[in-house]
């Protein structure tokens, strides 16, 4: 495909990265970024970020010209000016052949799963609301493939890949879309509600917003962990990464978290994963300030814009959010431009949308550019990489062949889990309600 | 009046007596109160099975002249019977105490529970004791920090979350219902959330309308909750520990109007059933199952009809999710009539369930319709005399067994 072409896109609408040093007063200086003309998110050393913690920093490269106008214009630099410039950046960071080729395969994986789940929802294997990742998977990489397997992911509806990333096999959730007893939740939960305690994914949740105090909660647990239970690991406390979207941004949870994160100094990365639309709503219409990085230094932390769809970016700026975490420096927010290739929901017609602005980010997919990094840095071959998708498209095969063949919950499940202490609850096996049971407050009447 | 306790408690059961004053774990009676209501004890039979130790097997309990019983002046004198006298709200705070002795993992979250003591004072000096991440001061974001309970719940914790007010929850319903609820059936079992909510309710003096709530009939459809409502100091501590222990999320409702009652409750550690109701005392020709503050008016409204020579039976049911069929099936099998007196509204209330449950259950055994005496549906209105109409009193308790038992 015509990768990047050298056109300068000024649409109206939607604003781009900032660079603290536009506005006055601010000096960039304290965050170490190279005196080079790019710079990706650079924190420095926590030194300075403790000298000044209210500042934010954008890590869109600014252009070598400098005609990168004041921050109230909207201006998209040249995508392909960016990898061009990030390129020789990104030698001095440099990502060894090894985590490439992980990235990319998640990515791959990611895309393909995406891909294989809109197929089958059209042939009638899986049902309701079903939210779509494609175009989004170098934010869910970046992140999660630096995560340990103690560390918590908390996400929204379009869980999918959240939830491969952090390890939950695509059989068990594709099982879970198809609503059978073999899913990741018993066909309980759905395409919404992904959850793993093996893998440490606690949701999945429907409402927007709602995830948040939980994934609080999560970070608030692991520092109870280490200061009151004494229950201490050598590498630091367990992270929590809440994942939500610029709609959520508008949401009272938001606000309220990011204010009991700070003042709690909690472990946790609140990821904005900006792609401009919630539904039909455009982020512009929704938000007075759209800029949702700059919400962070509101309440004390540190905000941070990066640019989405490039997965190295990403996984720069997730590398010393998540080392601040875990020293117990607090919370970070990092929102991450990026965009979704398909509708909010395969039910969403998606018409409000312009071709112009899909075209543009069609044209920044981050898996072809990882693609072009690996290849142009002699990383690994293109028929390594072309084995690497082939080996993915026989993962994602082989998980609706597990999930076509798997049984689906029988009625005896219906009544199961409700509670997970279910004395006197539901119905028992002799049919009665089982606190009719003489011995159900004693704990006997078990499911 | 925690010194009081404090002298109770510390001071050696060897100092005599007043034999005027022996009365083995009664509810003390203001001075003013006269000797029929002394002699009129009925007892009460505890059904319990978790009860440890060797504790009183059976407490006097007398009837109470008043919905709020009021202080004695002298309490030093308590000192041979078994057991401690305290309120309410020490009561719960022991529960609690106790419980976050015994797991480090038990911690509570709420506005003004940690250096302000909580707005009862039940969670006073809990913070001095265990620091302030273990009783923690959260900002007025109740859907937040009820979200942030639920998951330190799923990550292996055991946290209490105070509402400073149960009204105040209904921010939380969100969480309460989403996650809470929701949250260990939509992960098929993985996670469970061995919360308790818990907070003040019902209807006080005069606090107006958006402090006088009675959220029980709107927690009570959500599947994967469980609630329990305590009226005496006793079931308080033992069903605050219950909850704890508990697996599942719990709702502990309890009243502004009952945080003052005192009551003499063993030394030794008991936890009680969450699911299991309470006999309050036993009769013979109609069931009366109420909960909370109405079990007070119940028992009012009882004297009058002993005087009159009716012998209700009356069950705080206490476990408001799931009903204790088993204890209200044998009474009605036993009475063949039932009256059931509530707090919260008529509609979609507590009292509609139960009918309900009951119709299904027991017809047969049914001589009349229930009778449901419930609060009016109407905000509770801040004058004195309406905020009375509002709620049942015992006029109307005695006038619905009356025609009952024609």
């Amino acid at each position: 495909m015509a990768a990047f072409s050298a056109v300068k896109i000024p649409p109206p609408q939607f604003t781009t990265v900032r660079s603290s040093s536009q506005r006055p007063g601010s000096s960039p200086a304290h965050f170490a970024h190279s005196p080079s003309a790019f710079n990706s998110i650079s924190f420095g050393s926590a030194k300075s970020v403790r000298s000044r913690p209210l500042f934010a920093v954008s890590s869109d490269v600014v252009s070598s010209d400098k005609t990168k106008p004041a921050s109230s214009s909207a201006f998209i630099v040249n995508c392909d000016m960016i990898w061009r410039s990030r390129l020789v950046h990104c030698l001095v960071v440099a990502v060894t052949r090894e985590v490439a080729l992980e990235l990319y395969e998640d990515m791959v994986l990611g895309r393909a799963f995406e891909d294989m789940c809109a197929q089958m929802y059209y042939r009638g294997k899986m049902f309701g609301f079903v939210h779509l990742y494609n175009g989004q998977e170098a934010v869910s990489t970046g992140f999660i493939k630096l995560l340990n397997q103690s560390d918590k992911v908390v996400s929204t509806y379009r869980d999918h890949v959240h939830a491969l990333s952090k390890g939950v096999p695509s059989r068990e959730v594709m099982a879970e879309l198809f609503g059978k007893a073999t899913g990741c939740c018993r066909g309980q939960g759905g395409s919404m509600h992904m959850f793993s305690a093996a893998h440490n994914v606690l949701g999945g949740f429907a409402f927007i917003g709602e995830g948040i105090p939980v994934a609080t909660g999560a970070a608030f647990s692991a520092k109870y962990h280490h200061e009151v239970l004494k229950q201490s690991k050598p590498e630091g406390l367990d992270v929590t990464l809440a994942f939500f979207g610029d709609g959520t941004c508008n949401n009272g949870q938001f606000f309220e978290c990011l204010n009991m994160a700070q003042l709690w100094k909690l472990p946790i990365i609140f990821v904005v994963e900006n792609n401009l639309w919630a539904i039909g709503m455009s982020h512009l219409r929704a938000t007075s300030d759209p800029e949702i990085w700059k919400k962070g230094p509101a309440f004390g932390m540190p905000g941070v814009h990066v640019d989405g769809m490039d997965v190295l970016k990403v996984r720069e700026v997730a590398q010393e959010a998540i080392a601040r975490a875990r020293r117990g420096e607090g919370p970070t927010l990092v929102e991450c431009e990026t965009y979704r290739f398909r509708g909010h929901s395969l039910a969403d017609p998606d018409e409000l949308r312009k071709p112009d602005e899909k075209a543009h980010y069609a044209a920044r997919d981050p898996i072809i550019a990882l693609k072009k990094y690996i290849i142009e840095h002699g990383l690994a071959s293109e028929s390594e990489l072309k084995s690497i998708d082939k080996k993915i498209d026989d993962v994602v095969e082989d998980a609706v062949e597990f999930a076509d063949s798997s049984p689906l919950p029988p009625r005896t499940q219906l009544l199961e889990n409700v509670f997970a202490d279910p004395k006197g609850f539901g119905i028992g096996p002799d049919g009665k309600y089982r606190c009719e049971d003489p011995l159900f407050t004693q704990g006997t009447a078990q499911v | 009046m925690a010194s009081l306790q404090m002298a109770a408690l510390l001071s050696a059961p060897s100092t005599p007596v007043p034999s005027d004053r022996v009365r083995v774990g009664s509810l003390r009676l203001s001075a003013s109160s006269s000797s029929a209501a002394r002699n009129g004890g009925a007892l009460v039979v505890r059904s319990e099975a978790k009860v440890s130790g060797g504790g009183a097997s059976a407490r006097g309990l007398s009837l109470i002249t008043h919905a709020v019983a009021e202080k004695a002046a002298a309490a030093s004198s308590a000192d041979s019977k078994p057991g401690h006298e305290l309120l309410l709200f020490e009561a719960l705070r022991e529960g609690l105490d106790e419980e976050m002795e015994r797991d480090p993992t038990v911690c509570v979250m709420g506005e003004d529970v940690g250096h302000y003591g909580g707005s009862y004072k039940v969670t006073k000096g809990l913070a001095t004791k265990y620091g302030d991440l273990r009783v923690l001061d959260t900002p007025i974001a109740e859907n937040s920090f009820t979200g942030m309970g639920i998951g330190s719940a799923m990550t292996g914790l055991r946290p209490v979350v105070e509402g400073m007010n149960m009204g105040f929850l209904l921010l939380a319903y969100n969480q309460i219902s989403n996650n809470c609820g929701m949250l260990h059936y939509t992960s098929g079992g993985q996670f469970k959330i061995p919360i308790v909510i818990r907070g003040p309710g019902g209807v006080g003096r005069q606090l107006g309308a958006e402090h006088s709530q009675r959220l029980e009939s709107y927690f009570q459809s959500i599947p994967g909750l469980q609630m329990v409502a305590c009226s005496t100091p006793y079931n308080a501590k033992g069903l605050m520990k219950a909850a704890i222990r508990s697996e599942n999320p719990v709702v502990l409702f309890e009243h502004v109007l009952l945080y003052n009652l005192k009551e003499r409750i063993p030394d030794e550690e008991y936890v009680l059933s969450l699911e299991e109701a309470e006999m309050v005392r036993p009769g013979e020709h109609v069931t009366i199952l109420t909960y909370s503050r109405m079990r007070y008016h119940v028992m009012q409204a009882a004297k009058t009809l002993v005087n009159k020579g009716y012998d209700p039976e009356v069950i705080d049911i206490r476990s408001l999710k799931p009903f204790d069929l088993y204890t209200i099936g044998n009474s009605i099998k036993k009475t063949h009539r039932v009256l059931i007196v509530e707090e919260c509204m008529r509609t979609g209330g507590i009292g509609a369930s139960l009918r309900s449950a009951i119709i299904d259950n027991f017809w047969d055994y049914l001589d009349a319709p229930i009778l449901c005496l419930s609060s009016q549906d109407v905000p509770t209105p801040y004058a004195g005399t309406l905020e009375n109409w509002t709620v049942v009193q015992p006029e109307q308790i005695v006038a619905a067994v009356e025609q009952l038992c024609k």
